[in-house]
C-alpha cells in the first residue's frame, strides 16, 4: 500500500460501506476541536490494540516549483526531535511500549501513525502534539536526512525502470496541475534543497486546523475525545496560506514519453483523463469507471489477463486501474509487459481493442454481478485490519470525502448498470485525452558507467 | 494510493522472526489442535467478531525438494494447482472464486507449499469455497498447454529479474550461503525448461499427502464445522511417506562477490546460515538481532548507517528460522561511490556487537518492545492465521505463543553475547555487492575483487 506506484485497480468504492448491519450506535464518532482539528474515532474492541494517526492536508501537490519533494523531506525531519524530545527519541518511546510507528507522504496529504497498546494512546498524543508545534530542525540533521531521502529516490525510482515510466507518465499527462511532479521530488530539486525550505513548509502547513486525527481500536470514543482535547486542544489555530493550484487545462491530443533503462522487456503505460468523484450521492460516472476497471482487471480471470496473457499470450502481465478519488484530477490506466518477441505496439493495439469491445458490446450481467460481489466481500475483509480501517477514514478525508460517505460509495457501485459502463467506455477513451509512456529496455552491457539515471531529460 | 513512506523496507520474512510475542498479562489465542481422520494436523482458533474465515493448508513440499536440475518444480506445482482441477478448467475456477467473493493465495518457500483461503463465513459461500479449494488441492490436472504458458512467463520474469541488482545480489547470496544444499538451489531458464507435466503430477502425488498436511483455521465457525472443513480439504489426498528433512547446511567460508551493474545504488548483502525454527539459541539470537538490526528505527545498524551517516534508506538484519538453519542476513542499498564505506560501517557495527553484545539498556529496550507488543502482533485474524499456521506446520508446542514472553524475559546480555559469538562468525560471512557502477568514478569500476560472477547462478 505504501510502496511505489502500481497501476492496479484502486477501487475506492470497494473500500466502502458495511455489509453486515452496523450496530445501532454511530461508529465512527466525529467531533471538531475549537482550534479546527477534526477528530474521528472508530471503536473496534476485538484486541488490545489501537492505531493513532494524524493527517495533514499538505502533500506534494501543495509544493511550489523548485522544491519538489519537500513535503516528504519534512516528513522525515519530523522524527528528528523537538525541544523536549531528542532526535530519535520519538521512535524509542514508541518501541518501549511495544508499538510501531511510521509516516507517509502522498500527492494530497502527509500522515503519521503509531500502533500501540491502548493504555499508551495518550502518550502518543502528547508526542504527536509536541512535534506539531515544537519541531527542532537543525542544519546538521537536515543534511544527513536529505542523503537518506536521495537514497530512497535511487531505490524506489532511479533504479526501477517501471517506476521511471510511471513518473514520466504523470509528467506527461499533467502539464499544469502539480500532480505532474513525483511525490519524492526530482533529484535536482533534492540536490538543491535547503533546511529553510523544510522549515518554511513546516511553518505553513503544520497547524491543527490543517490536520485531522484518526483513532481506530480498543478505545472508548468519549475518552479519546477528552484526551485529544487535552493534548491537541491547546495548540492555536493559524491562518493557512492561500492554495493556488493550477487546474489541468483540457488536453488537445495524444502525448507520449519514453524511458531508456536497463531491463529485459519493454513496458507500456497508458492513461486517459477521466472524472474524479466529488459528489458521492449524485454522480454516476466514477462508479461506472470503477466497475470498468474491475471488469478488465478485478480478479485472476478478468478480461485483460484472460485474453492477453492466457488466450493470446501476447503479454506477460497486464493491468487496469482508476484512482477515482483525491484532491486533484483522475486518470484511468492500462498497462502491461509484452511477452518476449511481441512489441509494445501490439500490446497497445490489444489493450485498445479490449476497450473497443466494451464500447461495442458492453459487459455481461455475470461480470457486473461478480464485481459487486467482490466489492461487498472486500468490504467485510477490510474490517479485519485496524490499520486498514484507519487508513480508509483518513484517506477519505484527504480526498474531500468523509467516512460518512462509505455506505453511499458502496451503494453507488452496487447501482451501476451495464449500460452505464458501456457509456463511460464510449465517452472517455478518446486519443485526445491519452498519455502514453513506454520503457525502451537497454541491454546491461551497453550502459556506460556513470550514465545519468536521473529521470530523463527534464 | 500512491504514497511515499519514510522507513525501512524490510523483507516480509524478516517480520516472521518478531511475530508471536506474548506477555504475562495477555494469554495467547486459544488454539485447538487435533489430528483429522485423514491424518492431517489441524490447528483452529475460533474468532466470532467478524463474519469471515481464514484457512491455510500447508505441505512439506517446498523448494528444498526441487531436483537440482529442475529447480522451480515446487513453485510451479504450487502455482498450477488452480490451472485446472477435477472437471473444472482454469477460467471456471477463477470465476467461481470471484463469484463467491473468496480470496485464494499461496506460494512455496524452502520448506513448505501452501494455499490460503479467505471466505465469508455464511454457510453457502464458505461451503462452496472449501469445496473448490479441496478440488484444487487434491485433483489438479496440470494441463500441458498451461504449463508451457506459465513456463514462458516464469522464464521471462526470471530474465527480467536478472537485470535487477537486488535480484542478482539475492541469488548470489543464496547460492553462496547454501552451496551444495537444497536451500541454495536457484531456478534458471534451463531448470525451468526441464520441468515436464509428469514432473508436476509426480511431485504433487509424492508430497501433497493428507498425512503431511497442516491445516490452520481462524474464524467465525464452531469446532464441529472446523472438523468437517479439515476433513473435506484433505480427504481426497493420498497418504504419502514423509521426506527426510534437509541436512544442516555446512559452514560457509568468508568470501566477497562483486557483481557489475550500471545502477545508481549498490545492493549489499552480508550473512551466513543462521538458525533453525527449533534451535537452542533461538531466543538469544532473536533478541540480539532485535538490537542489531531487527528493531527498525531504534536498532544499531539503523543508527550507524542511516541516522548518523545518511548512507541508506533501507538497512536491516534478520534471522529467518526454517526447518534447518535459514539465513542470517544484513541488507542495505547505497550509492555506488560510497558502497565500500557503508560496508565498513556495517562490518564494524556487527563485529562490535558480536564482541561486546548489547548494552543492558539496549537489551531491556528490545525486551520491552517484544513483550509489550504482544497484543499488536495478534490483533487481526490474518495475523493470527500466520502464527497458527507456522506453529502447525513446524509442529511447535501449542503454548508457543504463551511462553514467548518468559523466554524473551530470560535472555541476558551474556547469553546474547555467547550465542552470537558461537553462531555468527566473521570467518564465515558471505558478502555480496551488486551494482552501483552508475555512481562510481570510472577508475573505481575496476576495483579488484575476491570473486566475480555473472550473477547467473
Amino acid at each position: 500500500m505504501f510502496r511505489s506506484p502500481r497501476l492496479r485497480s484502486v477501487l475506492l468504492g470497494i473500500a466502502a460501506a458495511t455489509l453486515a448491519a452496523s450496530p445501532a450506535l454511530a461508529n465512527p464518532f466525529e467531533t471538531t476541536l475549537a482550534n479546527g482539528m477534526k477528530l474521528i474515532v472508530k471503536e473496534d474492541r476485538r484486541a488490545p490494540s489501537v492505531v493513532h494517526m494524524v493527517w495533514y492536508n499538505a502533500g506534494a501537490m501543495d509544493e511550489p516549483d523548485g522544491v519538489s519533494g519537500v513535503a516528504h523531506v519534512l516528513e522525515h525531519m519530523m522524527f528528528k526531535g523537538t525541544r523536549e524530545v531528542g532526535p530519535g527519541e520519538f521512535n524509542k518511546r514508541v518501541a518501549a511500549v511495544g508499538g510501531r510507528d511510521n509516516a507517509f507522504t502522498g500527492k494530497d496529504y502527509t500522515a503519521y501513525f503509531q500502533q500501540v497498546p491502548p493504555a499508551h494512546l495518550p502518550a502518543m498524543m502528547a508526542l504527536e502534539a509536541d512535534r506539531m508545534q515544537n519541531l527542532v530542525l537543525t542544519d546538521d540533521e537536515f543534511a544527513r536526512e536529505l542523503e537518506v531521502v536521495k537514497e530512497e529516490r535511487r531505490l524506489r525510482t532511479d533504479d526501477q525502470p517501471r517506476a521511471l515510466v510511471y513518473e514520466q507518465l504523470m509528467a506527461t499527462a499533467f502539464q499544469a496541475h502539480p500532480y505532474r511532479r513525483p511525490v519524492i521530488g526530482w533529484m535536482p530539486d533534492l540536490e538543491a534543497m535547503q533546511p529553510e525550505d523544510a522549515r518554511e513548509w513546516y511553518r505553513r502547513w503544520y497547524a491543527p486546523n490543517n490536520a485531522w486525527l484518526v483513532v481506530v481500536g480498543d478505545v472508548d470514543h468519549q475518552q479519546v475525545f477528552r484526551d485529544a482535547e487535552q493534548h491537541y486542544g491547546a495548540i492555536p489555530a493559524r491562518a493557512l496560506p492561500e492554495r493556488r493550484i493550477s487546474p489541468e487545462p483540457a488536453q488537445r491530443g495524444p502525448r507520449s514519453s519514453e524511458v531508456r533503462a536497463p531491463a529485459e522487456l519493454p513496458y507500456l503505460a497508458m492513461a486517459w483523463q477521466v472524472p474524479t468523484l466529488r459528489d458521492p450521492a449524485n454522480e454516476r460516472e466514477p462508479y461506472a469507471l470503477q466497475v470498468l476497471a474491475a471488469v478488465l482487471d478485478g480478479y485472476d480471470g478478468a478480461r485483460l489477463t484472460r485474453r492477453l496473457v492466457r488466450d493470446e499470450q501476447l503479454a506477460v502481465s497486464v493491468g487496469a486501474g482508476y484512482d477515482g478519488s483525491g484532491r486533484g484530477p483522475s486518470l484511468f490506466y492500462l498497462d502491461g509487459v509484452p511477452a518476449p518477441g511481441r512489441t509494445v505496439d501490439e500490446l497497445q493495439a490489444a489493450l485498445r481493442a479490449e476497450l473497443q469491445r466494451v464500447r461495442d458490446h458492453g459487459i455481461s450481467a455475470e461480470e457486473l454481478a461478480r464485481v459487486k460481489t467482490q466489492a461487498i466481500a472486500s468490504r467485510v475483509y477490510k474490517r479485519d485490519s485496524l490499520m486498514g480501517q484507519a487508513m480508509e477514514i483518513g484517506y477519505l478525508e484527504s480526498a474531500g470525502l468523509s467516512w460518512r460517505d462509505e455506505d453511499r460509495l458502496l451503494e453507488g457501485l452496487r447501482a451501476v448498470t451495464a449500460d452505464e459502463v458501456q457509456a463511460v467506455a464510449r465517452r472517455y477513451f478518446d486519443d485526445a485525452s491519452l498519455s502514453i509512456a513506454r520503457l525502451d529496455p537497454q541491454p546491461l552491457g551497453e550502459q556506460r558507467p556513470r550514465s545519468p539515471f536521473a529521470p530523463a531529460r527534464h | 494510493m500512491r504514497a511515499s513512506i519514510r522507513p525501512l523496507i524490510i523483507p516480509a520474512l524478516a517480520l516472521a522472526c518478531f511475530l508471536g510475542l506474548a506477555s504475562p498479562a495477555l494469554a495467547g489465542p486459544q488454539i485447538q489442535h487435533w489430528v483429522a481422520p485423514t491424518g492431517a494436523r489441524v490447528h483452529f482458533v475460533e474468532s466470532r467478531a467478524l463474519p469471515l474465515v481464514d484457512i491455510q493448508v500447508s505441505f512439506a513440499a517446498g523448494t528444498a525438494l526441487d531436483p537440482a536440475d529442475k529447480a522451480g518444480l515446487a513453485s510451479m506445482t504450487q502455482a498450477l494447482l488452480d490451472a485446472g482441477a477435477g472437471n473444472l478448467d482454469e477460467q471456471t475456477i477463477a470465476d467461481r472464486k470471484a463469484d463467491l467473493g473468496a480470496q485464494v493465495r499461496g506460494g512455496a518457500d524452502n520448506d513448505r507449499a501452501s494455499l490460503a483461503l479467505r471466505s465469508l463465513s455464511s454457510p453457502v459461500e464458505l461451503d462452496a469455497a472449501v469445496e473448490l479449494v479441496a478440488t484444487v488441492l487434491a485433483r489438479p490436472t496440470f494441463p500441458a498447454e498451461i504449463l508451457e504458458r506459465e513456463r514462458a512467463r516464469a522464464i521471462a520474469g526470471l530474465r527480467e529479474a536478472l537485470t535487477k541488482p537486488g535480484s542478482l545480489a539475492s541469488r548470489q547470496f543464496n547460492a553462496a550461503l547454501y552451496a551444495g544444499h537444497p536451500y541454495g538451489n536457484n531456478s534458471s531458464p534451463e531448470s525451468l525448461a526441464a520441468i515436464s507435466r509428469e514432473d508436476l503430477a509426480d511431485f504433487h502425488r509424492r508430497y501433497y499427502g493428507a498425512n503431511r498436511a497442516a491445516v490452520a483455521i481462524v474464524g467465525d465457525i464452531d469446532r464441529a464445522t472446523a472438523e468437517r472443513i479439515a476433513v473435506r480439504l484433505t480427504e481426497a489426498l493420498p497418504q504419502t511417506t514423509a521426506a527426510s528433512p534437509p541436512p544442516s547446511p555446512t559452514p560457509t567460508r568468508a568470501q566477497t562477490f562483486r557483481i557489475p551493474h550500471p545502477s545508481a545504488q549498490a545492493h549489499i548483502l552480508v550473512g551466513q546460515p543462521g538458525m533453525a525454527r527449533e534451535d537452542a539459541d533461538y531466543f538469544a539470537l532473536l533478541v540480539g538481532n532485535h538490537v542489531l538490526g531487527g528493531g527498525g528505527f531504534v536498532s544499531r545498524l539503523t543508527r550507524e548507517v542511516r541516522e548518523q551517516r545518511g548512507f541508506a534508506y533501507s538497512i536491516y538484519s534478520f534471522l529467518s528460522p526454517q526447518q534447518v538453519a535459514g539465513p542470517f542476513q544484513i541488507g542495505l542499498q547505497t550509492r555506488g561511490s560510497q558502497a565500500d564505506d557503508a560496508l565498513s560501517v556495517v562490518r564494524q557495527t556487527l563485529d562490535t556487537f558480536i564482541a561486546e553484545g548489547p548494552t543492558a539498556d539496549e537489551l531491556q529496550a528490545a525486551k520491552d518492545n517484544l513483550i509489550n507488543g504482544f497484543g499488536l502482533r495478534l490483533d487481526s485474524n490474518a495475523k493470527l492465521l500466520d502464527h497458527v499456521a507456522m506453529i502447525g506446520f513446524y509442529g511447535l508446542a501449542l503454548d508457543w505463543l504463551d511462553t514467548y514472553p518468559a523466554h524473551v524475559e530470560k535472555v541476558t546480555v551474556a547469553a546474547v553475547r555467547d550465542a552470537w559469538q558461537r553462531r555468527i562468525r566473521p570467518d564465515q560471512l558471505i558478502t555480496v555487492i551488486a551494482g552501483g557502477d552508475g555512481d562510481r568514478a570510472p577508475d573505481a569500476a575496476a576495483t579488484p575483487s575476491a570473486a566475480i560472477t555473472d550473477g547467473a547462478n
